[in-house]
């Protein structure tokens, strides 16, 4: 393979890792963080505690968590075709990476709110604050910076996962990393891609990092 | 206090329980308040008492076991959730911790109630603006509150709770984090306001000094019951139960130990005004005696408090001094025995 393929294959490869990351990054915040908003209303400190539904959510991100990604990707192939038509290549590897991400992120929002004094939200419920303008307004405004460094972390987990997307034919540097460097022992390649994904990991917790300390009044 | 359909906070045999059975606490028990329109109201207690809870319960930050609370004619108990948070509109109140949203700046944090209430956006600023001028902190607009001091911080907290025009003011030991000068003008500045927009103020402490300072009235909680209640200047001068006498007359440790025989107590209990009682017995006995303890108030005018004495050896001539001490209006008494001066101290 020559230098100019060997580019243009990573580059595009790189690009199909970032389109896989984001839209299962932004799938994953619109499941997840409702999710996660929930537990915290739920929850007997919460605002609108309820056993019922606390636990029930509770006990079913648990199970999403616990179970490998690798194992959940196979494990969900009938539900993921019959959702989107194929549980294969780049389509049916986003279907997992959200049921994957989703109650990460949601344990994410649950624990970055929770950090939001208490005594904040019993202000806003003395003005006679309805419960959408405490949930918008003082637990994710005050819980912003927390929310954005669990946002980087949330990012380079979703990546890793993707990086596992070689395995069930969707595209990426983890199909790079499989092809060349499982199949045809071509190790150079594969430590390429590992490169590239180290740096783009990088990128995203240092920036999310840096913006979180750059939009928190805390300090 | 007789009953009075004016009061603008009415608590009618309110009861906090939290938990069941054998481990239930009692909070609050059977508590039965007036609270009259444009009043400075202190309620008293020690910690655990059950003064944070009865403040709560006026706004129903916490739900009574049992009982009704009426804030301007309406039985919160009885209102929606939606009916609730109207009524909260109307009761403003401030936190020991501040409690301010700490990613937005002063200004946005007062306009924050005002969004509640969906004032337009550049109404909402002009209010935030005047209620700053209001507190002293006009420079502060866009400050943070991690830029501010503890003082400063409870002057937002202020305006924030007046931005909707509230009837009533609740105060949870809201000068309790703030050193002595910061208390003095934060206490201030509630005078002020009860004054100039009439607005009834319920201040929660466990410090003398602020009752004693602004409130007309005051509460004494102690183990879930209001001990004692009536009007500021009433219960300094003849405090009751035996917890209004320990916050009258506060624990000094140093002073048990130099307690010995022939001890008397002097209380000035504001009929008597600032004549030299003391050297004028004096110069009549040719006696010396010696102050070991002295304590006074000066409330409205008047000098509440109390002074301790050792009188001579001889029991005749300590005999007239006590004498004399009556005869001058003052209220002496013996402090023959050690237990004596214990229940002051409880």
């Amino acid at each position: 393979m020559n230098t100019e393929t060997l580019i243009n294959l990573l580059a595009s490869e790189t690009v199909t890792t970032l389109y896989l990351t984001l839209v299962s990054t932004v799938a994953a915040y619109a499941l997840g963080l409702p999710l996660g908003i929930i537990l915290v209303l739920t929850d007997k400190d919460g605002i609108h505690p309820n056993k019922a539904i606390n636990t029930s959510l509770g006990i079913i991100i648990n199970i999403l968590r616990s179970v490998p990604f690798l194992i959940l990707m196979v494990w969900m192939m009938p539900f993921t075709r019959h959702l989107v038509g194929t549980a294969t290549g780049n389509r049916g590897l986003i279907v997992p990476l959200v049921v994957a991400a989703a109650p990460f992120v949601a344990r994410m929002v649950e624990s970055s709110i929770k950090e939001v004094d208490h005594g904040i939200i019993e202000a806003a419920q003395s003005m006679g604050a309805p419960t959408g303008k405490i949930i918008t307004k003082v637990m994710l405004g005050e819980a912003r910076p927390s929310l954005l460094i669990g946002f980087a972390i949330t990012i380079t987990t979703i990546l890793g996962y993707t990086a596992m997307a070689g395995f069930c034919g969707g595209g990426g540097l983890g199909k790079i990393a499989v092809n060349y460097g499982l199949y045809k022992y071509q190790s150079e390649i594969m430590n390429l891609s590992v490169i590239l994904l180290v740096i783009i990991v990088q990128i995203f917790q240092e920036a999310g990092t840096r913006l979180a300390r750059k939009l928190d009044k805390r300090l | 206090m007789t009953a009075n359909q004016s009061a603008i906070i009415r608590l009618q045999n309110l009861s906090k329980t939290y938990g069941k059975g054998e481990t239930a606490v009692h909070a609050l028990n059977n508590i039965n308040l007036e609270i009259m329109p444009g009043e400075i109201f202190g309620i008293i207690g020690l910690s655990g008492a059950g003064k944070s809870t009865l403040v709560r319960c006026i706004n129903y930050l916490e739900r009574p076991t049992s009982g009704e609370v009426f804030v301007n004619g309406l039985e919160l108990g009885e209102l929606s959730q939606q009916g609730l948070n109207e009524a909260r509109h109307s009761i403003g109140m401030i936190f020991q911790q501040f409690n301010l949203l700490m990613q937005k700046t002063a200004l946005q944090n007062i306009c924050f109630p005002l969004e509640i209430v969906k004032t337009p956006k550049e109404e909402a600023r002009k209010r935030a603006l005047e209620l700053l001028e209001l507190v002293g902190l006009s420079d502060k607009a866009n400050a943070y509150p991690s830029q501010l001091s503890g003082g400063q911080k409870q002057r937002v907290a202020i305006a924030r709770a007046l931005a909707t025009n509230p009837q009533v003011l609740l105060c949870d030991e809201a000068t309790s984090a703030l050193d002595p000068a910061s208390t003095r003008s934060v206490l201030d500045l509630l005078k002020e306001i009860n004054k100039q927009l009439g607005i009834t103020i319920v201040i929660i402490t466990h410090e003398m000094n602020v009752v004693e300072k602004i409130c007309q009235r005051v509460a004494i909680i102690d183990k879930s019951r209001i001990a004692e209640c009536g009007e500021v200047r009433e219960i300094f001068a003849h405090p009751n139960s035996d917890i209004a006498k320990s916050f009258v007359f506060p624990k000094h440790n140093n002073v048990q130990t130099m307690l010995n025989k022939n001890c008397c107590r002097v209380i000035y209990d504001g009929q008597s005004s600032f004549e030299p009682h003391i050297a004028n017995m004096i110069l009549q006995f040719k006696q010396p005696v010696n102050i070991i303890f002295a304590n006074s108030k000066n409330i409205d005018g008047k000098a509440f408090g109390q002074i301790v004495l050792q009188m001579p050896d001889d029991p005749d001539i300590a005999n007239k001094m006590l004498s004399y001490l009556r005869a001058q209006g003052l209220n002496a008494e013996e402090l023959t025995a050690d237990e004596n001066w214990e229940v002051n101290a409880q």
